[in-house]
């Protein structure tokens, strides 16, 4: 990786992001609620690239903290009546709380132990959303009524529902956690992540300590996707356990290997390009499933740096 | 029924689930220790035994028998081709990378998956044991055919421990287990034994769903389970200890009988899947493995 230059980095990401706000004028409606669903689960990638593109610690559990923020977030709204900004701040204390436990428990494994246990622990989350089926609604899940997803400022008053407010909620969440991305990476702290995972027992020689840095990239990545669970329990109001299943924890990992791992904007191209290939394909098979197969494969097989990674490595470098 | 026949009712239906799940997790277990690689599609090898034999049953007129008799003895051929296939032309081009070959396993669970549910469809189909002998005891009549379960397991146990330890196969696999740089220096074909390997580990989850398939019917989502508690039972085990794997075994399958008799499953589930992450936490070699090099 070459040195970047700052503004150039920044430049880059803003553009991004005005070209997301642009679109919201020009799309017609069935891909405007499309997009903003995919900047809400972007936003699950780019947690999901934390830990596996930078610190190179392969999750396969990561749908138990999207779920902790969908299910926190939710089920305030739902059995406690909370407000729409509190609902949101539980979800994501739901999945800081749940990340810094599995990672104290999980990272004391490494390789293919911590692969088992993330996929266990998210697999022991599931079933308790399924066994609490009183407070969850179980495997029919639950729907946030529409009343109760209305942003009270003041005088003002944002329904979440409305699909112009949907998709700047979503854009803005999705710009946030683009920038902190960019920043993390680019910070002393994220450059320790990078050395963890080219070699960690170099880095503890270095003097850093690994455990301690790789906990707070759980803590982060966990944060993270808890924060798009929670925005999407609002903006769209629908909770249910399939969001907790194995398939939602393989999906991020798909996206973000199908975007390229270790890039800030991978994970929203892999999930762009992920979607619209599941669209176009839906044309001819429901069979969504094979493609997902077919394309993990294909991945590993001949493009194991995704779209993004094989566009720096060819030519352009200063790609953070 | 007082709780005595009752605890040996449940007991009994623990052995049988103990019997097919000590194949299943036998050829997770297989793979593993030879090959170093999680096999995450490996309950769908076990899916595609169960609805190959009942494809095969159907096909076959005649005396139930012979139908699973056929299948049976085809099933698991047909799947361990599909499995060779898959490793020839997937993980070895990976070079056998455990985290890439996790990856590539997970698209090949998707695709049999998706491609069982559109050739075999959502329904659950039954397939007619070979016989229905029943076996009175004093306080409830119980199926001679699940009994024959658990002798057919036992019997193929036995055959695979004997293979591994007293002939030039079982020899040459473990000599690719011990140390594969080693073990091609000195001639062995390394690359075949993988293939070798990975086509009997799924051979052994289709032999154990043709099995299971006359008591439990045929589903194209009826890998799920196996394949979590394979895990289970080679983590406790001791990944690639063979009598670890079947004292695990028979210990996950007649706790997991029993629990889900007097409790819920999905909480005899929820207890067992996190025991064994905190086992995998605090002690990953296992109960009953040694440490590993």
């Amino acid at each position: 990786m070459s040195e970047a230059s700052p503004a150039k980095a920044y430049a880059l990401h803003l553009g991004v992001i005005a070209l997301l706000f642009a679109l919201s004028f020009v799309l017609p409606e069935y891909y405007h609620g499309l997009l903003a669903r995919i900047m809400v689960l972007a936003v699950f990638a780019m947690g999901y690239n934390m830990l596996f593109g930078y610190v190179g610690l392969l999750s396969l559990g990561h749908a138990m903290f999207f779920g902790a923020g969908l299910y926190g977030a939710g089920l305030a709204i739902i059995q406690l009546g909370w407000g729409v900004p509190l609902a949101f701040l539980v979800g994501i204390a739901c999945g800081a709380v749940l990340a810094l436990v599995i990672g104290l428990l999980a990272l004391r494994t490494t390789g293919v132990a911590f692969m088992i246990v993330t996929m266990m622990f998210a697999q022991v989350f599931s079933l308790l959303i399924l066994y609490f089926a009183t407070w969850t609604g179980g495997d029919q899940g639950q729907v946030v009524p529409q009343p109760a997803r209305v942003l009270n400022l003041g005088a003002t008053s944002l329904d979440l529902t409305d699909p112009t407010v949907r998709y700047m909620s979503a854009l803005l969440l999705f710009s946030l956690v683009l920038l902190v991305t960019l920043a993390i990476v680019r910070s002393r702290y994220g450059r320790v992540l990078v050395a963890i995972r080219e070699n960690e027992e170099r880095t503890k020689m270095l003097g850093y300590d690994t455990f301690s840095n790789k906990l707070m990239a759980v803590v982060v990545s966990g944060t993270i996707c808890a924060a798009s669970g929670a925005a999407y329990a609002l903006l769209f109001g629908y909770v249910g356990s399939s969001f907790a299943s194995v398939q939602y924890s393989i999906l991020p990992l798909l996206w973000v290997l199908l975007g390229g791992a270790a890039t800030t904007l991978g994970p929203l191209i892999g999930t762009v390009f992920m979607y619209y290939v599941i669209d176009v394909s839906s044309g001819y098979t429901s069979a969504y499933l094979l493609i997902v197969g077919i394309a993990l494969i294909l991945l590993v097989l001949f493009f194991p740096k995704g779209i993004l990674g094989t566009i720096r490595q060819r030519w352009l470098g200063w790609l953070p | 029924m007082h709780f005595g026949p009752h605890l040996l009712l449940a007991a009994l239906e623990g052995l049988v689930t103990s019997a097919v799940l000590a194949l299943t997790a036998l050829g997770l277990s297989l793979v593993f220790g030879v090959m170093r690689v999680v096999n995450v599609a490996h309950g769908e090898f076990f899916m595609l035994g169960a609805v190959l034999a009942w494809a095969i049953s159907t096909a076959i007129s005649g005396h139930p028998a012979v139908g699973f008799l056929a299948a049976l003895v085809i099933a698991p051929l047909i799947v361990g081709a599909i499995a060779l296939v898959a490793e020839r032309l997937v993980l070895r081009r990976l070079d056998y990378n455990p985290e890439a070959t996790i990856v590539a396993t997970i698209g090949m669970l998707y695709i049999i998956q998706q491609l069982a549910l559109t050739f075999y469809g959502p329904e659950a189909r039954p397939v007619e044991p070979p016989f229905s002998y029943r076996i009175l005891l004093p306080w409830f009549g119980y199926s001679g055919y699940k009994l024959s379960i658990i002798a057919a397991s036992a019997l193929l146990l036995i055959a695979t421990w004997l293979v591994l330890t007293r002939t030039r196969i079982g020899l040459i696999m473990r000599a690719t287990q011990y140390d594969s740089e080693t073990a091609q220096a000195f001639g062995i074909p390394v690359g075949r034994v993988y293939g070798g390997v990975f086509a009997l580990g799924a051979m052994l989850a289709a032999i154990a769903a043709v099995l299971i398939v006359p008591i439990s019917q045929a589903h194209y989502l009826m890998g799920q389970d196996p394949l979590l508690l394979s895990f289970i039972v080679v983590i406790i085990g001791g990944l690639g200890s063979l009598r670890g794997t079947v004292v695990a075994a028979v210990l996950i399958g007649l706790s997991d009988g029993i629990i889900s008799m007097f409790f819920s499953p999905t909480l005899a589930k929820i207890i067992a899947t996190l025991l064994v992450a905190m086992v995998l936490v605090f002690r990953p070699q296992g109960l009953f493995g040694t440490a590993s090099r």
